[in-house]
């Protein structure tokens, strides 16, 4: 049995002959296979169906030789007998053994294929549910976690990880019952056929076993190096195709190639060691095996001469010695995989355990018809709790209001709009919403209060009515088409292929950024909040659209109360109050006037944009 | 709905490695089924033969083996035949990529150039890429003369990337020519002319090493000195003294642990350590804040007094004192002249201005400002 089953679908190291490449270890192996069990442990029934089904099926097909060596030797005697003229073949006898055979092959095969549909569907239904988890999690997860990660590192969480982990499920249980199975049931075979021909090709096992080890440890290291120097010639291509004008421009090609040639050169080194270490595997255990082969033959042969064992013996013999080493190699491989699913199950339990953001507060307030006033008191922050970068800030904003954040890049502007969602809590002090303590509100309620319109516009593969739409979910088509012509946005909609049915691809980049920012807009006027937070730099904007989204803005601001990171001095001399930033910290606040008329930062940052140059 | 969406992606997704898993659990009894089913046959024909006396048991169990061997061939060759036409596609892009011609050559006799003053003159340059159906440029005609600056300003998509990638050779003119101190800059080597221009690109793109070795990129054999003082006129020195190791801080990969405007500054200093006699900005300033923006101007001015500079900006306010402002709409020359010209003149500029600044600032900028 299991004569094939380790090519389908393994995700190799990238340059093949990885077989024997050092596996990814978890940090804790035992735990972590503990969480595992307890994960799929609804699964125990079936589970426990798979494992006995791999077992028959193993056994049935295992007995197969042996009994097939009945009708040989039947065949053989019946040779003998024709010869001497005592008689004949007894074809009706053979027949019926081969008949047998044939059922019993048949039986484990089905066998064997019910145990993997079975396995499949447990394997994909944990996968499914690990994803499921690993989403709704993260819209559990508090802010600052995305912030020391990249989108990278988490994404490789939902799809990499759960997929070995999906895959080597499969596999694996399975592998491993059937792996042990076979094993023991060939040893018992061949030790009932002859247990001198049983000890011989034992022998041969210790000395494979021996060559074998001594390759893998000689071609370890060089693996190791290759996949080492893989990760540098990455980074390098990566980095150089990135900088490439820079390169350039500044005359560097030369130098970057012989940089790119010096790991170029290490990586081919190795590779090759490692390739041809590998490579000369399989001879070796090739005439391990046939040496083993012949000397099962030979006393096969010689036990056959004294009449202790038939012919059909040895057949079936050399067919149980030609499977017994499979097995083993099987075994060891399936530990690797089983330590490098543990390595995936353990980075996604780490994810699933980490700290969740409080969802409802222990009284939750229910707030309706939201006015808008914001009131913040004695506001202290700090990202960490001994450095703060707010202290004691108060500020009364009412209905209506505009505010504007102002600060050289990097002050931390963005701090403010994280308090008021609650991405981040405030160290003392109270923000509240109509007088009532943000704390106090559910999150999702709080946020559902406030609208957002950032410089990384946020669209999704969908059309553009659905994209709207999205601000209120049951707003009609004629909502979403006001709500479009508010923004500006419904001429550049109208003139665009299938117009508000026209499909946006995965990273919207069939339309313009400035369109796509109008079309965030109109999500946030159909959405309307009481309460907005807007960003306002349109760098990458041509004017004419910069134009059409600032009005846009302005309509959506009218009658809201309305916090803009400020960029352009228009809207912040019409601002209510603003907000200078420094260094994370709120240094001034004020109208603009009263600002200029002080003579600090403001006037300063203010001024500076019309020194001479 | 973000959920649901989620939901049904994971679904699908579900579905599709369900479908494949359980195709292949289908295929591996059904190959041993196969092998056994030959291994039967066999001995059944063979029983046969034997029988005639055609054919010895021995030559039987030597055919089972060869049987199997010819199963165990075919499945190598399926796996062979998938992965070939793989091998077959990767070794075609490869060759794309090898065979791609290089359009930007060297001369073959380079002429040398006397004197580097690094006077550019563009004249009725065109520029069209390759494939397209319109000129990205059309005839363009300007001078930037040593000593002063030159600023470019336009829409999105107007062609101020592409002009200014025209004069370090990254595109051929289509039409007309490029000089610099009256020499045709297809006549140079590619290696002086880039060795005259510090171009500071859009995105500040730094190299794995430290802030030192990435701000010596142009010129290794820069002093400290030097260095410090380059760091000092791009604003950088401030942030790279707040850190301990300051100069031999280390810089990731593509730079990703400064922020984009320490990036901006950083590739500022970077061309200014090279000292060229020409420097080219290309919208460099826009990840900095208006204050920082000021005052790197100020100091750069004060520092390349020699040199030619040339600006690409999108705000106004980063280029209004320039001795020459060019305007580009849709890839054409849309006026040329200082702030208050073309404020008087130039449509496209006063469109741009006032949408940037209010009335009392564009007075304030044309009145108090200027210099002059």
């Amino acid at each position: 049995m299991s004569e094939n089953n380790q090519t389908p679908r393994r995700k190799g190291p990238p340059m093949g002959g990885g077989r024997f490449a050092p596996g990814e270890k978890p940090k804790n192996f035992k735990g972590t296979i503990r969480k595992l069990t307890g994960y799929i442990g609804i699964y125990k029934i079936p589970i426990i169906i798979v494992m006995v089904l791999a077992a028959v099926a193993t056994v049935f097909s295992v007995a197969g030789p042996k009994i097939m060596a009945k009708a040989t030797n039947a065949l053989f005697d019946g040779l003998m007998r024709k010869i001497a003229g005592t008689g004949g073949i007894d074809f009706g006898y053979i027949g019926k053994i081969l008949l047998f055979t044939l059922g019993l092959y048949i039986f484990s095969s089905v066998v064997s294929f019910l145990q993997g549909w079975i396995m499949a569907g447990i394997s994909q239904k944990i996968s499914f549910r690990m994803r499921k988890d690993i989403s709704e999690k993260i819209g559990r997860m508090p802010m600052k976690y995305f912030e020391s990660r990249t989108y990278g590192e988490v994404l490789s969480r939902i799809t990499n990880d759960v997929d070995t982990l999906g895959m080597t499920l499969n596999q694996s249980i399975t592998q491993i019952i059937t792996s042990v199975a076979t094993l023991i049931g060939i040893l018992v075979m061949m030790l009932s056929i002859s247990p001198l021909m049983t000890l011989i090709s034992l022998v041969i096992l210790p000395v494979s076993g021996a060559l074998l080890s001594l390759v893998i440890k000689k071609s370890q290291k060089h693996f190791r190096t290759q996949q080492e120097y893989l990760g540098h010639i990455n980074g390098q291509v990566e980095e150089s195709y990135g900088g490439h004008t820079v390169i350039q421009a500044f005359n560097k090609e030369e130098e970057t190639v012989d940089d790119f040639c010096r790991t170029n050169d290490i990586l081919y080194k190795s590779a090759w060691k490692s390739q041809f270490l590998s490579g000369i595997m399989m001879p070796v255990m090739t005439f391990v095996g046939n040496m083993g082969y012949a000397g099962v033959a030979i006393s096969g042969g010689m036990l056959a001469i004294k009449g202790v064992i038939g012919i059909g013996d040895i057949q079936a013999f050399i067919q149980y010695v030609k499977q017994f080493t499979q097995p083993i190699q099987q075994i060891a491989q399936v530990i690797n995989q089983v330590q490098s699913m543990a390595a995936a199950a353990e980075r996604v339990f780490e994810f699933l355990d980490e700290e969740e953001e409080e969802q409802e507060p222990s009284d939750p307030v229910q707030l309706d018809n939201v006015k808008g006033n914001v009131s913040f008191s004695h506001v202290s922050f700090g990202y960490v709790p001994d450095k703060i970068v707010i202290g004691d800030f108060s500020a009364e904003v009412s209905a209506g209001q505009k505010i504007a954040i102002v600060g050289p890049t990097g002050a931390g502007k963005t701090t403010m709009v994280k308090l008021l969602m609650r991405f981040y809590d405030v160290n003392s002090g109270t923000i509240s919403l109509d007088s009532t303590d943000i704390r106090r509100i559910p999150r999702r309620k709080l946020r559902e209060n406030f609208g957002m319109v950032l410089q990384d516009t946020w669209l999704f593969n969908g059309t553009i009515m659905e994209n709207i739409r999205y601000g209120r979910l049951d707003a009609t088509d004629e909502e979403v088409i006001a709500a479009a012509k508010a923004a500006h946005a419904h001429h550049f909609i109208k003139s665009l292929p299938n117009g508000y049915n026209m499909v946006l691809n995965e990273d919207a980049s069939n339309v313009s950024q400035g369109q796509k920012q109008l079309l965030t807009i109109a999500r946030a006027i159909l959405a309307d909040s009481k309460v907005m937070i807007l960003d306002e730099a349109t760098s990458s904007v041509d004017t004419r659209t910069e134009s059409l989204i600032q009005d846009a803005m302005d309509r959506l601001m009218s009658g809201r109360t309305s916090f803009i990171i400020a960029h352009r001095l228009s809207t912040i001399r019409n601002a209510d109050l603003i907000l200078v930033m420094r260094d994370g910290d709120i240094v001034e606040q004020g109208a603009h006037d009263e600002l200029l008329a002080r003579n600090g930062f403001y006037a300063q940052l203010y001024n500076s944009q019309f020194e001479s140059a | 709905m973000e959920e649901e969406r989620f939901d049904k992606a994971n679904r699908d997704l579900m579905g599709t490695q369900l479908f494949t898993n359980r195709t292949m659990a289908f295929m591996f009894p059904g190959m041993m089924l196969v092998m056994y089913g030959v291994t039967l046959t066999i001995v059944w024909v063979s029983a046969h033969r034997i029988d005639e006396g055609t054919l010895q048991v021995g030559a039987m169990t030597a055919f089972i083996t060869y049987s199997m061997q010819i199963v165990i061939s075919f499945l190598m060759l399926t796996v062979m035949s998938v992965m070939l036409p793989r091998a077959g596609v990767a070794a075609d892009r490869i060759e794309e990529v090898l065979t791609t011609e290089t359009v930007i050559v060297d001369p073959e006799s380079p002429e040398k150039a006397g004197t580097h003053r690094g006077e550019i003159h563009f004249s009725g340059v065109s520029f069209r890429y390759p494939g397209a159906d319109t000129d990205a440029l059309e005839n363009i005609e300007f001078t930037a003369s040593p000593g002063k600056t030159t600023a470019i300003i336009g829409s999105t998509g107007c062609g101020k990337s592409t002009l200014i990638n025209l004069i370090p050779r990254f595109y051929d003119v289509t039409e007309g020519c490029i000089t610099i101190d009256g020499m045709d800059i297809r006549k140079m080597a590619k290696s002086e002319l880039r060795d005259m221009i510090g171009m500071v690109p859009q995105k500040g793109v730094l190299f794995s090493g430290t802030i030192g070795s990435n701000l010596r990129f142009g010129r290794p054999e820069a002093s400290d000195e030097e260095v410090r003082k380059a760091a000092e006129i791009a604003q950088a020195m401030e942030f790279i003294s707040s850190n301990e190791e300051g100069f031999d801080r280390s810089i990731s990969q593509g730079g990703s642990n400064v922020s984009g405007g320490q990036k901006q500054r950083l590739a500022i200093a970077r061309a200014i350590v090279k000292d060229p006699k020409i420097y080219i900005f290309d919208d460099s300033f826009s990840a900095l804040d208006m204050k920082t923006d000021a005052q790197l101007r100020k100091a750069l001015g004060a520092y390349v007094k020699n040199a030619a500079v040339i600006i690409v900006a999108q705000r106004i306010s980063t280029i209004m004192n320039a001795d020459q402002i060019i305007v580009l709409d849709e890839g054409r020359i849309a006026g040329i002249g200082t702030h208050k010209e073309l404020l008087e003149s130039c449509g496209t500029y006063q469109q741009i201005a006032s949408s940037q600044l209010s009335e009392s600032e564009l007075e304030k900028s044309t009145g108090g400002g200027s210099n002059e």
